[in-house]
């Protein structure tokens, strides 16, 4: 009597796999990375190698020998959350940083709620935020990218973008006079390389293909990302609309402080965001307000992290309320 | 821009390998399994005995309520017995079980191949015909046509619509009949829209039939003018009735509503085929084109099969079932019902019987939800499967019902996208049953 297997349908699957969507996000972040790599060599390369490995042996060893389940790291969540997490780095911190900001990340934020699938909030950067509270001062020191293929220039530490138009504000300049004196903040700079920030932040071009690479293969869809910079447009024009002398205009928010990095990488994680399209489009708007006012208003010159781990904190009430359209209207009847 | 339905859906490879087999005519079998629960509704009440001697097309089982329907023998011989017999899932249900002798029909059918043209009977006289032919809805629910055909007081329809998507993949009769018998197709929507007194038809195909859409345009252009073929793009559920309502004419159907609330009666092309032989050859419905198909098979085919085959006898037919092939589907693979009884028969509704390897068909090991919400994307329902799968497994039935858990169509679409493997379909399907019980156990207000 030969075997058949007998079960319910759909007999047959689109071969999507959590796997295969984990390895094109981290696809998508190789334009990123060799970008990174290019600007600050080993101490960037040393940044991931140690994230990642570390982002990997925790969850092995948490869900092997504290959950007592088979670990799952085949699935390849925890490379992407390392690399994220050394890609939001200062690229120069010191490599025992990236061991915090992993155990902050996968210990504290992801296997803590249950592993994957079960967290609340991004692991990347919960990961980020604890090292900027717990460690401020290598957390802010960022270095300007010099590329090593120039040797001979040697790397220029500095603020971000946003934190030098923080500081002059205090000091009383007006952004016209800010940006004056700082000749290097042009857009074409921060466009293709030299947007001083973390490890990730070098290149917004190199965002931007990971970004179209993303919606290419359907991984993710416009909704967050797009939601997100439209609301961060919006808002940061009308201020510099009512006042340029006090706020920055639009397309320099865009491009500095993680924003992009933010909008497509983080706030896009499938498990922290909204299910339904509607949900979606509310989360990236919250996010885009939240950045904007924190930068304007907060002691930090930067909001992107904070904004999407707010936003992440009310997501489920999101999923809960705002269900997605349903098909033909109530029956009339009974 | 081709029309489709405006929520949902996925892209399964097509698979029509078996597109190009001409339909062939299946031999009598020597012993023929009439089940007498072939449609949605009452089974039918069976009329023979042991030792009756029957004729092809005689009435042995006849129609037991509103929802029910005739059934006719399929062959010429002597009913063995009169009993229990196992469906394709080892479900016992009433047969009547016939030794074939020659193949003697009723003399009222006509046998010939003419196409008669000219609609001599009034709309009362075609629902009668229909009904007495036992004609169902073949497009997978069995629904018996008469009663389709015949809305409720109150409810006018104003379009019919002829569903020739054939959405699931590997599926080709539908196929076959639209390119090989398509004035006979076009007659049954004629027959129907006159039993429905309505003037405007359609017909929808997927474009991936090229040749059947050609086919019907060239003869809807000339002399079945009423009749208007709309290309539908390729995706799944394109056939679902309430999708294919929706592509056709923008309408949605209400939740727990019917088609015809909006107007419209929707009938698939085999369906049409059988209205068209009852009532222009006095032909019941007891034989089907079927599909015979799988990439373990060397030959891929297309049927005419006498209701009551069995599964058995078609595999041996086409040279027995291969050692690749780990799992047996009758119906398309996306909402198909697996075999497990391979002695089992065919029913009215039966169109194929695809072969899956295991590579094609295994399940793997469920893994996290990681709230991708391509479920959500996929549903063409516009319901949340991950939490419907979430609140059945929880046996949370009034969070069930609340997210509309009864507007599932059982497409399979969830469970087809999920990147973590996990059944949803199973879980949702059973919470739905559940929930339908409640539902109907409630008094009426």
């Amino acid at each position: 009597m030969r075997k058949l297997i007998v079960s319910p349908a759909p007999h047959v699957h689109g071969n999507e796999s959590t796997r295969k969507i984990m390895l094109d996000v981290i696809i998508a972040l190789a334009p990123s990375m060799l970008v990174a790599v290019y600007f600050f060599g080993l101490s960037a390369i040393r940044l991931l190698l140690v994230s990642v490995l570390v982002c990997v042996a925790l969850e092995y060893v948490v869900q092997k020998y504290l959950l007592r389940r088979q670990p799952t790291v085949s699935d390849l969540s925890a490379v992407v959350t390392g690399v994220l997490l050394a890609l939001n780095l200062p690229p120069t911190a010191p490599w025992w940083i990236a061991v915090i900001g992993s155990v902050a990340a996968i210990g504290i934020a992801k296997m803590t709620f249950g592993g994957l699938g079960h967290n609340i909030f991004n692991p990347a950067l919960v990961g980020r935020v604890f090292l900027l509270v717990s460690f401020p001062v290598i957390m802010t020191d960022w270095t300007v990218p010099q590329s090593i293929f120039r040797p001979g220039v040697d790397a220029v530490s500095g603020a971000t973008p946003l934190a030098l138009v923080k500081e002059g504000l205090a000091q009383g300049l007006t952004v016209d006079q800010i940006m004056a004196a700082n000749p290097d903040l042009t857009y074409g700079q921060m466009l293709f390389a030299r947007a001083g920030g973390s490890a990730g932040e070098a290149s917004a071009l190199a965002l931007i293909i990971g970004f179209v690479y993303l919606l290419a293969r359907r991984v993710i869809r416009p909704h967050i990302p797009v939601s997100i910079i439209l609301t961060v447009a919006v808002v940061s024009g009308i201020f510099w609309l009512a006042d340029p002398s006090q706020y920055t205009d639009p397309v320099f928010n865009i491009l500095t402080g993680g924003l992009l990095l933010g909008s497509i990488f983080m706030a896009t994680d499938y498990v922290t965001s909204p299910m339904s399209s509607k949900g979606m489009v509310i989360y990236g708007v919250g996010i885009g307000l939240l950045t904007v006012l924190i930068r304007y208003f907060g002691s930090y010159p930067e909001g992107v992290s904070f904004a999407i781990l707010i936003m992440n904190s009310i997501v489920p009430l999101l999923n809960k309320y705002i269900k997605p359209a349903r098909f033909g209207k109530e029956a009339k009847h009974a | 821009m081709r029309r489709t339905f405006s929520m949902g859906g996925v892209h399964p490879n097509d698979c029509k390998i078996s597109a190009d087999s001409e339909i062939e005519t299946f031999p009598l079998p020597e012993r023929m399994y009439i089940s007498m629960s072939q449609h949605l509704g009452a089974p039918a009440k069976p009329l023979v005995q042991k030792g009756d001697k029957v004729k092809t097309g005689q009435l042995i089982g006849a129609s037991a309520g509103f929802i029910s329907a005739n059934i006719h023998s399929p062959v010429s011989g002597t009913v063995a017995s009169v009993g229990p017999y196992a469906d394709l899932a080892g479900n016992p249900a009433m047969h009547i079980v016939i030794d074939v002798e020659g193949d003697e029909w009723e003399e009222s059918i006509d046998r010939t191949a003419d196409i008669v043209r000219e609609i001599s009977l009034s709309p009362a006289e075609i629902i009668k015909r229909i009904a007495d032919c036992g004609v169902v809805g073949l497009g997978g629910a069995s629904f018996p046509t008469h009663v389709k055909l015949s809305p409720p007081p109150g409810k006018k329809a104003e379009f019919l619509i002829i569903n020739g998507a054939e959405c699931e993949p590997y599926l080709t009769s539908d196929y076959r009949l639209m390119v090989e018998h398509t004035e006979e197709v076009l007659l049954g929507a004629r027959i129907m829209m006159k039993a429905l007194g309505v003037v405007k038809g359609y017909i929808g195909i997927e474009d991936n039939k090229p040749a059947a859409i050609e086919a019907m345009r060239r003869l809807t252009e000339s002399s079945y003018s009423e009749i208007e073929v709309v290309p539908l793009k390729k995706k799944y559920p394109q056939g679902g009735e309430k999708q294919l309502i929706d592509a056709v004419t923008g309408r949605k159907v209400p939740s727990m509503g019917l088609p015809i609330d909006t107007g419209v009666v929707v009938q698939n092309v085999g369906t049409s085929f059988a209205v068209y032989e009852a009532v222009q050859k006095n032909k019941p419905l007891f034989e089907g084109v079927m599909t015979v198909t799988g990439e373990c098979l060397s030959v891929q085919h297309n049927f005419l099969v006498r209701t009551g085959t069995t599964f058995d006898r078609i595999l041996d037919y086409v040279g027995g079932v291969p050692d690749t092939a780990a799992k047996i589907i009758s119906g398309g693979p996306m909402m198909g019902k697996a075999v497990s009884n391979m002695a089992a028969a065919t029913v009215k509704s039966t169109s194929s019987l695809l072969l899956l390897t295991e590579d094609q068909t295994r399940r793997r090991a469920e893994g996290e939800c990681i709230r991708c919400g391509k479920c959500v994307q996929a549903c063409p329902m516009g319901l949340e499967p991950y939490l419907l799968n979430k609140l059945s497994r929880a046996g949370r039935m009034e969070e069930l019902e609340a997210n509309k858990v009864y507007d599932c169509i059982e497409c399979g679409c969830c469970m087809f996208t999920c990147p973590a493997y996990i059944p949803l379909l199973d879980y949702i399907r059973t919470g739905k049953a559940d929930v339908m019980k409640i539902m109907r156990s409630r008094p009426k207000k």
